[in-house]
This record gives structure tokens, sequence and C-alpha cells, in this order.
């Protein structure tokens, strides 16, 4: 029954990537369907696990060990993710810059930020000290006794029950609110949506600060939920991962979900591939590449064809003639 | 004098100016959050880059890769592309380079100069997979380049293990020495320092830039295709090889940033779990430099000068070397963000009327 | 009593924006339940004013009463509570959504959270029999006609509520047909109770449908008349500012050779669909071919492949009896074609670029500019200061970028690089759309100029007006066919619009 276990822990081991990459999908979701390119989620999830990983462990001391501590981590992490999107939100939208700049600005200021102050907050070291409390798993009652698939699928950090949940609530609030449509008109012909009395402006605002939120969500469940700890490389290229699933999800909720997912197997087919020494012929590198080619031949029309929002990337002028 | 007065005015000079001076502004206010003495940390900024000869050598060592990523970024973005990628194609410079400088047994004149082009030919072909993918398949280049930069960081790291591996250790072995783009007389003129024969590689490539852009047929097909290639197409020209030829220039010239760090500085490569972070920065530097020859060059001696001299705040006065990418990714934020800086500007010129 | 039935008043309204004041010190009174016309050439100011009234701009100075109230119009959401609706010359619709979401858009009916959508069709249909404005709630912008974008642009005001209705431009797009409908829908409109104000610069429909006129010129109001009170000749000096004639004075045609014979071509358009079907004509020396047709029905395509742009499917295109369908752009063009573009800032110009360097955008690679692969400046500065010369372009100097011109001197700067280039066959497509009337008649020598000098020159056109000045021919488009060759000096403009929307006209066609 070897191979049962192993499906079991790949199962396992998918969902708890692939948690990270939907927050940080949903939340380039919001950004770009409002027409805001956001390149900077790598470093919102940067800033998300350096918050979550300091937060914790101060939470952690002066509760003594609280089951709550993580989750006051969690918390601020999303707060401060919302506040470290607002200068992209000012600079993209207000003052009209470019926004992949913009973005790759908040990247670098990001780790920047997240180390520095790590060495401030722990004596010079260069990552923050190991958390004693993290998330831990959520059993469902009956469902998780299902044989095999149950532990799979139904014993599971919180977080990605949250994260799932968060995929069918942004489907319904894409599709189905006045908010959503007026989101998604901003981005595919500002002009029309103001004058129809939009606050484009606003709806963009909104839409990044989501954004923040999300991603910065993202990166918490990475040291919540695997690192236990931040340092220079917890995030590395996760948010680029996310961005990949965004698009080869078709900037739709569902599909960037499965993107994610699909990414997740990538990646812990690794952990497999050794196992059974398939890397021995498969280089573990290769396995890393794989989401980033399959992009590339998703926007290539190779497999299937991605249509971005009509007006993304464009700064919107009010009044411009 | 007027004319001197009338070019520090100007717009394209006043943005980075005051873009540099908010990022080191705020730098210096984040440093006195963390109890550290700002001025201090500056001096000794200043001290590290220049304090001897050693250390201006190391300087324009760390200078040298930022003028060849900031011109390929700069040079993309008058084509009217955006090249993230500069970072993969500084990568596959560096790999080919290696993979020249090892494999292979020439005397230097031949060596040398072989592994320096094989570099700038596998940046060159590197950048072309994002042109041809834009000009044929119409994919936008920034999220090509963003996949393929990881790409390249994996197929190297891949490469490095698998072929060129020095056992035990996590790079590859060194390269022959008949390869190296040291130049020991030069480096003794800097006490030991490891400038090499790149920086003039770098500035011969700044002015190629030039003359290429503003003076050749070729050079107006690029810019015209980078306005407006509709127009471009509506003249003859051919958008998608004009947008292959732009991104394999701009590849090319990352690819020999990359060979000549191999090359001139390190004679390995390592397997790296992170980007070295010259084609990130050299957005920067082409961003403060407008996107010009000189400008670049004069944007990347100033990346160069806070990199390198960062070292020195940490032992001058105890601050973490992190805040020197603090201040960089303020700059870039404050270059791209140019309206805020403007608005800065405003505020200036009302101060000054309201104490008249 | 009189002052009951104002509707709308602007007072003194200034808008400046950098390098030009757009509307000074303005007046405009509207009354309730009339079709009030806004009369001007291109840049007059007539759209700033409107886009004031609609909140879109701020005034610098100026006041605004609608309904006896003082208003200050922050933005359109405010203007919509006022009762005021817009209908842009460039449909505000977004094309992936549907005809219900482009309508409901910014005022949704809700069920609890969960947009309503049940309720909005009704709504939308309820609307739609009331006012017989035919549309389809459920299929996507993309998908639909022009003539049912514009219905949806007018039933997203009347959704709102809006009882003053802003027009601007709407016939621009329409046939003849189209525009009876429209005049049909407005008079209905204000019979139930609605104010429109018409935003035109064609004296005809104003003469047809409008009650009271206020005539625009420089951003300056110059007179505000009945309409049963004038006639078109009085407007149109008005209007312009000096007595015009709009008839073009021209010889009779001397046809020659056939430069140009188009045979039997087909080609799809960007989406894969057929935009050209069997489409054939022949253009002469010496003559003006004018091709009359509605937007859309396979004129931009046409001119694509004429200019090498575009592939064809089958068929041939000769010039000079020699082929030369799907050669590049370049040897088209060297084979003796010059092409003014429909859209100047899109195909004609790199804006960015100078002047100089737009004025040898076709030649900057012969041996005259270009040693080697070295650009010529010198060479290149005495090509453009001698068309800058010839063809009056009004710039400070040959190195200010074209973006800097203003659209009539940009358009100047085109012609002068097409035709002095020598061509045998001049395409020019929609050549003097939104100049004024000084820019349209310089224009208009010069087509005429070209003929006379035994060029072949092409004219595609939207504007009937120009096509019927200039012509000496015209083939009428639809469908991507040529359905039929009339004679200007015969046929009526009601006879060429039935025939512009597939219908049938007895008349008996030129050869």
């Amino acid at each position: 029954m070897e191979w049962l276990q192993v499906t079991s822990d790949l199962i396992h081991n998918t969902i708890v990537f692939a948690t990270a990459l939907i927050f940080a999908a949903l939340g380039g979701l919001y950004s770009e369907r409002s027409g805001v390119v956001n390149i900077a989620l790598e470093g919102l999830m940067t800033i998300g696990a350096f918050t979550a990983a300091v937060v914790t462990f101060y939470a952690d001391l002066m509760l003594g060990g609280s089951a709550w501590s993580p989750w006051i981590g969690f918390i601020i992490a999303m707060i401060v993710g919302i506040i470290f999107a607002l200068p992209h939100a000012v600079a993209s939208v207000s003052f009209h810059a470019n926004q992949v700049v913009s973005g790759v600005a908040l990247n670098f200021l990001a780790i920047g930020l997240g180390v520095y102050l790590t060495k401030i907050f722990f004596d010079g070291s260069a990552q923050t000290k190991t958390l004693e409390t993290t998330l831990s798993k959520w059993n469902i009652p009956f469902l998780s006794d299902i044989p095999f698939i149950g532990k799979a699928f139904f014993y599971a950090y919180p977080t990605s029950f949250l994260a799932f949940l968060l995929v069918a609530i942004s489907y319904y609030v894409l599709f189905k609110t006045p908010f959503g449509l007026r989101l998604r008109s901003v981005g595919e012909h500002p002009q029309a949506a103001d004058t129809v009395g939009i606050n484009v402006y606003r709806m963009r605002y909104l839409a990044v600060m989501i954004s923040g939120a999300l991603a910065a969500m993202g990166g918490a469940t990475i040291t919540l939920t695997t690192t236990s700890n931040f340092s220079h490389n917890t995030i590395s290229g996760q948010g680029f991962i996310a961005l990949a699933a965004l698009i080869f999800g078709k900037w739709h909720p569902v599909g960037a979900m499965f993107a994610a997912l699909f990414f997740g197997i990538a990646s812990a087919m690794k952990s497999v591939f050794q196992v059974f020494c398939v890397t021995d012929y498969i280089p573990v590198d290769f396995i890393f590449i794989f989401p980033y080619v399959l992009t590339i031949l998703v926007l290539a029309g190779i497999v299937g064809r991605a249509n971005a929002p009509a007006a993304i990337g464009r700064p919107y002028i009010k009044g411009n003639r | 004098m007027n004319k001197w007065i009338h070019i520090f005015t100007k717009e394209s000079v006043l943005i980075p100016v005051i873009s540099t001076l908010l990022g080191l502004l705020i730098g210096a206010f984040i440093m006195l959050l963390g109890a550290y003495n700002p001025i201090q940390a500056y001096l000794s900024l200043i001290e590290k880059a220049f304090g001897d000869f050693y250390s201006i050598g190391e300087t324009i060592r760390q200078i040298t890769p930022l003028i060849f990523t900031g011109l390929s970024v700069a040079f993309a973005f008058r084509t009217g592309l955006f090249n993230i990628g500069a970072e993969g194609q500084f990568i596959m410079g560096s790999l080919a380079a290696t993979i020249v400088g090892i494999q292979l047994d020439l005397p230097w004149y031949l060596h040398m100069p072989l592994a320096v082009v094989a570099g700038g030919m596998a940046g060159g072909l590197w950048g072309v997979i994002a042109g041809y993918l834009k000009a044929k398949r119409g994919v936008h280049e920034v999220i090509t380049t963003i996949m393929l930069n990881w790409i390249s960081l994996y197929l190297s790291n891949y490469f490095v293990k698998a072929y060129l591996s020095e056992p035990g250790q996590q790079r590859s072995e060194f390269l022959k020495e008949s390869s190296w783009l040291s130049l020991q007389g030069l480096s003794q003129l800097f006490d030991n320092a490891r400038i090499h024969f790149g920086i003039l590689i770098a500035i011969l490539c700044a002015v190629i830039f030039y003359i290429v852009l503003w003076k050749t047929k070729q050079g107006y097909e690029l810019r015209a295709v980078g306005f407006n290639p509709h127009a471009a197409e509506y003249a003859g020209m051919n958008v998608g090889v004009n947008v292959m030829k732009a991104m394999f220039v701009s590849g090319v010239f990352a690819g020999l940033g990359g060979a000549a760090e191999i090359l001139g500085v390190f004679h390995y490569l390592t397997i790296n779990a992170a980007f070295p972070g010259y084609g990130f920065q050299g957005i920067a530097v082409a961003l403060i430099g407008g996107n010009t020859a000189l400008g670049t060059v004069l944007g990347a001696v100033l990346f160069g000068v806070l990199t390198f001299g960062a070292t020195g705040m940490k032992f001058g006065a105890g601050v973490p070397v992190e805040i020197i990418s603090i201040v960089i990714a303020l700059v870039i934020f404050f270059v791209a963000a140019k309206g805020i800086v403007k608005y800065v500007i405003q505020l200036f010129k009302k101060e000054k009327k309201n104490m008249l | 009593m009189e002052k009951d039935n104002t509707v709308v008043e602007m007072k003194g309204i200034t808008k400046r924006f950098p390098g030009i004041v757009a509307n000074d010190s303005v007046d405009l009174i509207v009354k309730k339940g009339e079709i009030h016309a806004l009369l001007g050439e291109n840049g007059a100011g007539k759209s700033t004013l409107m886009n004031i009234l609609f909140g879109l701009y701020q005034p610098d100075e100026g006041e605004i009463w609608i309904k006896g109230k003082k208003e200050v119009i922050t933005d359109p959401n405010y203007a919509n509570r006022l009762g005021i609706g817009m209908v842009h010359q460039h449909f505000m619709l977004i094309d992936n959504f549907t005809v219900v979401e482009n309508i409901i858009l910014g005022a949704e009916p809700q069920k609890t959270l969960k947009i309503d959508y049940d309720r909005s069709v009704k709504k939308v249909l309820d609307l739609s029999k009331r006012y017989g404005l035919h549309v389809d709630p459920h299929v996507k912008i993309e998908d639909v006609s022009v003539g049912m974008q514009q219905r949806v642009e007018i039933l997203k005001t009347l959704y709102r509520g809006a009882d003053i209705l802003i027009f601007d431009e709407p016939t621009a797009v329409l046939t003849p047909q189209e525009i009876e409908e429209l005049m049909v829908i407005m008079k209905n409109l204000v019979q139930e109770g609605k104010t429109i104000i018409l935003i035109t610069h064609k004296l005809k429909e104003i003469m047809e449908a409008c009650d009271t006129v206020t005539i625009i010129r420089r951003g300056k109001v110059i007179d505000r008349l009945a309409v049963n009170e004038t006639n078109p000749e009085e407007l149109a000096e008005k209007m312009v500012g000096r007595n015009v004639s709009f008839s073009v004075q021209k010889d009779k045609a001397k046809p020659l050779d056939t430069i140009l014979s188009v045979q039997n071509i087909h080609a799809s358009d960007n989406r894969g669909v057929k935009a050209l079907n069997g489409l054939s004509f022949e253009v002469k020396a010496g003559e003006i071919l004018g091709i009359a047709g509605v937007d859309g029905n396979g004129q931009s395509e046409l001119i694509e492949v004429l200019s090498g742009l575009r592939k064809i499917e089958s068929g041939k295109i000769s010039l000079h009896n020699k082929p030369v369908h799907n050669l590049n752009p370049r040897l088209i063009s060297e084979s003796g074609v010059g092409h003014i573009p429909e859209d100047r800032q899109k195909r004609g110009l790199i804006l960015d670029f100078t002047l100089r360097e737009n004025l040898v955008l076709k030649s900057y690679y012969q041996p005259e500019f270009n040693h080697h692969g070295f650009l010529q400046y010198k060479e290149i500065n005495q090509h453009a200061i001698a068309l800058i010369k010839e063809y009056d372009v009004r710039t400070p100097d040959e190195f200010t970028i074209a973006r800097a011109l203003s659209g009539g001197n940009q358009q100047k700067a085109v012609i002068a690089r097409e035709i002095s280039n020598n061509p045998d066959l001049l395409i020019a497509a929609q050549p003097t759309r939104g100049l004024d009337v000084g820019a349209i008649e310089f224009i208009h020598q010069r087509l005429i100029e070209q003929r006379d000098k035994g060029k072949a020159v092409l004219l595609i056109s939207l504007e009937l007006d120009e096509l019927m000045n200039l012509s000496d021919r015209i083939a009428v488009i639809y469908e991507g066919k040529i359905v039929g060759m009339v004679d200007p000096e015969v046929i009526t403009d009601r006879e060429l619009g039935l025939m512009m929307s597939g219908g049938k006209v007895e008349r008996e066609e030129v050869e």
C-alpha cells in the first residue's frame, strides 16, 4: 500500500503548496481585473511572511504559547499587506506611474525592508526566531475518516480551507455583485465606467488594497504552515508563480485555483520523484521550471488562449483629451 | 552659464536627482527609527566607496554589470519593449561564458574574446525568445521575460550541477585562465581590486548604444517601431523583425554583462537559489538615466556606489546593508511615479515664492 | 414666463486647456421640450462645453443653472441625478459585457447582495418598447451592429431617468436611413417630454430636426437662432466666420488608362470574419473614384489590402497591369502608391518623432537619406524645410514633434509626404476627418490637383458630401462588395443611402 500513502502525501503537499498560491493569485486577480498590473505579488507575499513571523513570535511570547498567536500574526499580516500595497495604488492610480516599474520597486522594497527589520528585531540575525506555535491542522469530522482520501483532503491547515472558500467568494463577488461588475468595467473601459458615475480611482485603490491583503495572507501561510520563520528566501518565486497561475487560469478565480493546484502538484511531485528515484532521470531543476514554461505556452496560444482585461496596465487620466 | 542652469532645471535631470535625494532622505529617516546615525552611515558609505584605490577599483567593479543591464533595459525601452528579462539574459551570458571558459582550451587571444562573444550571443538569443513570442504570437514581453528569468536560473543551476560542477562545492570549477577578462596590471593599479577589462567593454557598449539608436537607419526603424508599431508597419518596416532585433541587442548587452562578471570577477559560476539582481537593478538604472546612454552610465555609477558602499555602513554605523535595497527601491518608485516628484518640486517652488 | 421653461442655462463658461481656451465665456440657454443644436466646426469647443455640462470637466469660470437652480456639476453621477444624460460620439460601451450589463452598470438593481438580472432585463425591455429602441439584452456589445450600440447608449441615459439628453455627433457613424430613424427617435423622445441637445456640424440635420441653434466658433458663442428663421447659408457663414461655398470647383475629369484594377478579391478582418467578398473596381488616371459605404462594410480592410497591410485570400490587384497583391507595404509604395491613412495618429505619423523624421517615414532608407546605414540628417532637414513651406505646415520648426501640431497641420504633413513621393495612385482615406473648414478646403484642392496632373485618386470617405463634391465616379461598398457604380452628378443622397444599406436603385449605373 506504499503508493496509496505516497498519493495521500502528494495530495496533501499539493494543497499546502497551492494554498499560498491561491491566496496570492486571487490577490492578483482583483488588481488586474481592475486594470492595475500587479507584479508586486512577490513583494506583498514577502511582507506578509515577514509580518506573520514577527507578530506571531511576539504574540506567542506575550500570550505564553497560545494557539491564537498564529491567527493574530495572520490577521496583522493581512492588514500590513493592505498598507504595503498602498504605494502601488498611489503611484499607478493617482500618479499614472508605469505599473510594472512600481511593482518592481515594491518587490525590492519588501525584501529590503523585511530583512532589514528582521536584523533590527532579532539582534542582527538574518532570520526570525523559529516559531513555537504555528497553525495546526483541522480535522473535518466524518469526512476525514474516509479511508485514504479522507486524510488527504480533509485533514489540512485551516488556511487551506479558507483559500478555497475565498475562491468561491471571489467568484460570487466578481461575477454576481454590482461591486464586481463595476470592478471589471474599470479594468475593461475606465472611461465608460467614469461616464456612468463609477469612481475609477476608488475602485482601483480598493482592488489594489484587496490584492495586498490576499497576497500578504498567502505569504503568511508559508511562514505559519511551512517554514516557521522568515528569512530572505522564504518567498523565492511564489509570487511570480501565483502571477503565472493567474494568467494560466485566464484571470478567473476558479481557473486560477486549478492552475495553482496544478503548479502545486508539480512542486509536490518533487518529493514523490525523490522517493521513486525519478530525479535520477528528470532533474529537480526541470520540475521547478515547469510552471514557467507552461505559462509561456499558454500565452503563446499553444495551450489555450488567454485574454487579459482590455485596459490592463493603462493609467486612467480623468478628463484626458 | 545659462546653458548649465537650463540643463539642471530640465525635468529629465531634475526628476532623477530629486528622486535620489528623496530616496536617501527617507532611508535616513528609516535609519533614525532604528536608532542609527544616518549621517555617519552615509559618510561611511562614501568612505567605503572612494576611500582608497582598492575601494575605487571595487566600486568600478560593482558599476560594470549595472552599465550592461542598464543599457539592456534602456535599449528595449527605446524600442517600446519592457525587458524585465535582463536578469535571465545576464544569467545565460554567465552560463555560456562559463561553458566556453571551462570546456575549451585555446590561447588567450582567442579564448577570452570567444567567451565574451558566447556570453553576448547567449543573452541575445535568450532575449530573442521573448521577442519572437511578442512578434509572432503577440505575447506581452513583461510576462514572458519574467518567466524566462526563472527558467534561466534553474537551467543554469542544472548545467552547473550536471556538467560543470566542482565536486563538493555549490559552484562550477574554475574557468581556464586564458579566458579571464581580468587584467593583472589594471588590478595592481587599484591595489588588487577585482576591477577588470569589462568596464571598457561596457563603455564601448554605451557608445554603440548611442550611435545605433540616433545615427543609423536601423536605429530609426527601431525607434519608429517602439513609438508606434502601426505607423512603422504602414511605412513598410517589418515590425516583428525589428522587435526581435531589439530584444536581441538588449539581450546581448545583458549577456555581455553576465559574461564579464564571470570572466572578470569570479572565474566560476555558482548554484544560485536567488537572482544576482543586476537585471532588476538595470531597470532602475535605465529609468533614472532617462533611457539615454550617458544617463544609464551615470545611473549605474550611482547604484554601483550605493551597493558597494553599503557594506561600509554596516561597519561604520552598524546599519544592516539592506537599507540600501530600501533606498534603491524608493528611488525606482519615485522615478516611476514622476508625479510625486513633480508635486514635491511644486511645493518647493511655492515655498520660495512665499519667502520672496 | 419664458424663464420657467428654461431647463439648462450656462452662463459665462470658460475652460482653458494648456495652450488653448476651449470655451471663452460661453452662454447657452436650452428650453424644455426642444431639440437644441450646438453647431460648430471641429475643435470649436462644443464637446468641451457639453463635457462640462455632463460633469466630466470643471469650468474655470461661469455658472450652470439646471431647472432654475444653480448647480456645481462635480461628476457624471451628479449630472445623472439632475437628469442629464449623454450619448457619446465614441460609444462608452464595454465590448465583452452584454447589452443589459452595459445599461445597468453603475445603477444595478439588487436582490440582497446579488445583481437582479431578471429585473434588469425587464426594465430594459420596457424602456426599449416605450421609446421604440430595439435591442437584444443578452448579446455582448462586440457582437452587435453600430446602430444597436447607439440605441444601447440612448437606453443607458433613459434607464437613469435622464430628461435632458446630449447627443454628441450621433450621425457620424450612421447611414442616411439610420439617420432618419434617429431623427424619428429624437422627435419621439421630445414628445415624451425630454429635452435634447444635439452637437453637430451638419447643417442638414439642424434644418431637419432642430428648433433652436447655438453657433460656436473658436470657443465663443457667435449667435443663437430659431431654426425656422434661418437658412443653411447663414448658418455656414456663422460657423466658419466667412463666406464658404461647400461645393468644390473642378473641371470635368479626363480619365485615361487604368492605373489600378481590383478583381474579385476576398479577405478577412482581424477576427477572421470575411470582410471583402469578391470585390472589384478600377481606377483610371485622371479621375477621382469615391468609395461610399456605411462604416464597417469592408472599407478599412480594402484600404489595408491595397496598401499591403492585409493579405487577400483570392482575387487579383494590379497596378499598371502588374500584380501587386500580397506584396509588402514597402514594395507597393515603391511601385507608385501613396496612401493617406484613415487614422493619421495611429498610422500616418509617429507622434513622438520630429516633423523632419516623420517626413521621411517612407523614404528614410533611400540613398538620398541613407549612406551605408547611416542617416544623412542634412538632407533630411532640407527635405523637411522644403515640404513644410510648400504645404504650408504651421510649425515652429522641423525639429518639433508631430504631437505638438494641430490636427490640420498633422494631416498636411502626411499629405506632403505622400504626394512628394510622386505616386501614380493616391489612396486618400477619410482625409478630412476632424479638420476645420480651412484645412478641408486645402486638402480637397490638393486631391483635385493630383487628378488634374493625370494621377489616379481613390477617395474613401464616410462623409457623403465630400464624396459627392470630389468624386468623378462613386462606387458603393456594401458587405465587402461593390454593389453599384454611380455618377455623383445624377444620383441623390437618398438613393445613395439606399444603396449603402443594401437596397437596389433603379437608376442606371455608369460604367
